[in-house]
């Protein structure tokens, strides 16, 4: 069946760079001296630690819970001793540390206990909570937790599941290489997401560019002979690996700005997320290794399946990294961000690494004045105006871009790539998406502030009211004691109380007061004396009376006559 | 003439029974001015405006009573907003009022704490929990940085600590790229 496929508007071609690192198959990579893992590696909630320093740990133990539901498990890749848990820097542009756990491989790579679940008898709450607890993530590089796509929409099933094999940054083949060689396993990967969301098709898009892969995927579903999955080759163009630009392409569906795939019935996964699915429900191993591309200014660009965690230098070494090289980049030329060291960390989201130098990657040319030529909005996949927004970015009327939607850009760079006057138009949108985020932390904070500042007022102002309210009460109730008592009492004390309301009511209520202090101090007797001996008491008694005698001479220092 | 004079005194009661009418009916309560310059306060209720309270330094500047510089948690911007809100020419920040200081929370000192209660009465938010003669702590997502906690601190044992960025609040820098080549 020749299936009709769609265009989105714009994108770009620049040149692919693929043929190298395809030569050679998936390699594995010696243990490290040191895995250092982040605990987040996912969208989402910082896993909490579950490790201490000197636990002795094992492959594929979780060594961070995940925090809430939007967040992921992490696991140790290996076995050994986990030497620390600190904040360590962590593979992105701001250089800046995460919580990580720094594992010593003890170099015998032994597998723990898993947790295995029964795929058939699970129901899908469980597959979701196993996979959360697998730390399976989205591997396309957004790293956003599968289990809470992995949730039909409203209608509770859903038309069509994308797969997205389209790859199509530069220099990148992780999912080329994967493709070709665990098909069939990525394929059951799949079939399980079909079950889970109760797709009716499945859809493998694959950019026309990688035709062994597509004829591997091609032969794994006609071995596999389920019904409804088909692989489609679509024309090579940047972007066309961006999900909502892949459900275009496939479906001829294009999502809204605001709205999400599912209510259309459609939900996209990358192919690398597929297989570690099927690893994680089929096998129980939680997500430890991923294959990454190592590309750019090294001998032999190649794939090797890495361990999270794993220091990239420790990978591109393998490679052969030239002697000029002066940067490391996580993912590709496109959309990639340059690493602040060269030992960081390979995690979950590393795609690519991609080895740069002055003569592969030089430094832009001059930035020079916009021209309005709308270039930019010509190449957008987004279908914005990106010279409009760049314009408000550049002033900082970051209203104003949001009126542009800068939200539903996805920095695939395509405007950057084609500006006539070399305008960095994407760091322009990440400085303004930041931007904005920060504004709507503060103003979070603002009126979570404002809020317990009322709050606290009014609550002051109530335990004002209250106390005098009780104290209103208290003071009624003692003056109707009072006049209670004075109505039985002898006439003679009856009359200092005639006037109610009047001074004589306020003495009675202080004479009262008095009285009862009276009555409790005399009430109050020491507990001991009933086992003193007489001699002891005798004593105590000759000096209650020196105390009578001594305290009657200080209050009366100078006792007025006829009174001693 | 009378027709005249009848005509123009049934308009005039007409339109006054109508804007008493509207004046009654489309009342609004409060100061809507109000509200939006302490929207554009920080919240932090530290009074160094000499108020006690943001809401009450919105109510001030709206009666004209205070001027819109006396802020130092809003800091330039802040004194720009209003100034853009109210039509007024941009100040910049009255010194006596203080200075414009990078974010911070409250820190106890866990160990010096001596339970006296005296921190909580004084923060405005109620972000510190304890009790008589036991450890106080701070609630640091609630905390504000007004530092009003730490003059009534018998024991000083609060501080002041910077917030430090995490990816989390990272920020992208504003990009600087040249313009010209150099010569």
């Amino acid at each position: 069946m020749l299936r009709k496929l769609f265009k989105f508007h714009g994108g770009v071609k620049p040149p692919t760079n693929k043929a190298h690192s395809t030569t050679a198959p998936i390699a594995s990579v010696p243990l490290p001296d040191r895995l250092v893992i982040p605990l987040h590696q996912s969208v989402g909630g910082h896993p909490r630690p579950l490790v201490q320093p000197g636990d002795q740990v094992f492959k594929g133990q979780r060594i961070g819970g995940a925090d809430g539901n939007l967040s992921s498990a992490v696991h140790a890749s290996t076995s050994g001793i986990v030497r620390d848990v600190l904040p360590a820097v962590m593979p992105h542009t701001s250089g800046l540390t995460t919580l990580s756990v720094v594992i010593e491989p003890d170099g015998e790579d032994r597998w723990g206990e898993l947790d295995r679940i029964n795929v058939r008898a699970a129901t899908p709450d469980e597959l979701r909570d196993y996979l959360r607890d697998a730390g399976v993530v989205g591997l396309g590089g957004a790293v956003f937790p599968s289990h809470l796509k992995l949730k039909p929409g409203k209608e509770g099933k859903l038309d069509t599941l994308v797969i997205n094999g389209a790859e199509c940054e530069p220099f990148i083949t992780c999912d080329d290489m994967l493709m070709r060689e665990r098909a069939t396993d990525m394929l059951k990967g799949i079939s399980a997401m079909r079950h889970m969301l109760q797709a009716r098709d499945v859809l493998i898009g694959i950019e026309d560019n990688k035709p062994e892969a597509l004829a591997a995927v091609r032969a794994a579903i006609a071995a596999a002979g389920e019904p409804g999955i088909e692989a489609l080759a679509i024309p090579t163009r940047y972007p066309a690996g961006g999900a909502k630009q892949l459900i275009r392409v496939l479906t001829g569906i294009e999502v809204p700005h605001g709205r999400r795939s599912t209510d259309f019935g459609v939900q996209c996964f990358n192919v690398g997320t597929a297989y570690s699915i099927h690893d994680a429900l089929e096998h129980g191993r939680p997500l430890i290794s991923r294959v990454v591309t190592v590309a750019g200014n090294v001998d032999a660009p190649r794939n090797y399946d890495v361990l999270i965690g794993t220091p990239m230098d420790h990978v591109v070494r393998l490679a052969g990294a030239r002697p000029d090289t002066d940067r490391y980049i996580m993912g590709g030329p496109m959309m990639g961000v340059r690493m602040p060291a060269f030992d960081v960390p390979v995690v979950k989201a590393t795609n690519c690494i991609l080895v740069g130098s002055p003569v592969l990657f030089p430094p832009p040319p001059p930035e020079m004045p916009c021209i309005r030529c709308g270039e930019c909005a010509k190449a957008c996949p987004a279908d914005l105006a990106p010279f409009e927004m760049y314009w408000f970015s550049r002033a900082r009327n970051f209203g104003k871009t949001q009126e542009y939607h800068l939200f539903d850009c996805i920095e695939c760079g395509c405007c950057s790539f084609v500006c006539p006057s070399h305008i960095p138009l994407v760091d322009y949108f990440r400085f303004s998406k930041s931007e904005i985020w920060a504004r709507e932390r503060e103003k979070e904070a603002a009126d979570t502030a404002r809020e317990r500042f009322e709050f606290k007022n009014l609550r002051q102002e109530r335990e004002k009211q209250e106390k005098a309210e009780k104290l209103a009460a208290k003071a009624a109730a003692t003056r109707e004691k009072v006049a209670g008592d004075t109505a039985t009492a002898p006439p003679g004390a009856a009359a200092a109380v005639t006037k109610p309301g009047g001074d004589d009511a306020k003495r009675a209520l202080i004479e009262a007061a008095m009285e009862k202090a009276r009555l409790q101090k005399a009430q109050v007797a020491p507990k001991n004396l009933d086992v003193t001996s007489p001699d002891v008491q005798a004593e105590m008694a000759a000096i209650d009376a020196r105390r009578h005698a001594a305290r009657e001479a200080s209050s009366d220092p100078h006792p007025p006559a006829g009174q001693a | 003439m009378l027709t005249a004079l009848l005509v123009m005194t049934g308009i005039a009661l007409l339109l006054g029974a109508g804007l008493g009418f509207a004046s009654i009916k489309f009342k609004v309560e409060g100061d809507p001015l109000v509200d939006k310059i302490d929207a554009i306060l920080p919240q932090t209720q530290c009074g160094q405006c000499g108020f006690p309270g943001c809401r009450p330094y919105a109510n001030a500047i709206a009666g004209g009573e205070a001027e819109i510089n006396q802020c130092p948690p809003g800091g330039e911007e802040g004194i720009r907003k209003l100034a853009d809100l109210l039509g007024r020419e941009f100040k910049p920040l009255s010194e006596e009022h203080g200075v414009e200081k990078p974010k911070s929370v409250a820190v106890i000192d866990e160990a010096t704490c001596i339970g006296c209660t005296l921190c909580i009465q004084a923060c405005p938010v109620d972000a510190i929990v304890g009790a008589a003669k036991q450890m106080h702590t701070i609630i640091a997502a609630d905390c504000t940085g007004c530092e009003l906690c730490l003059a009534p601190c018998p024991v000083d044992c609060i501080t002041m600590e910077p917030i430090v960025e995490t990816v989390d609040t990272w920020k992208w820098r504003y990009p600087v790229f040249q313009i010209k080549q150099a010569a």
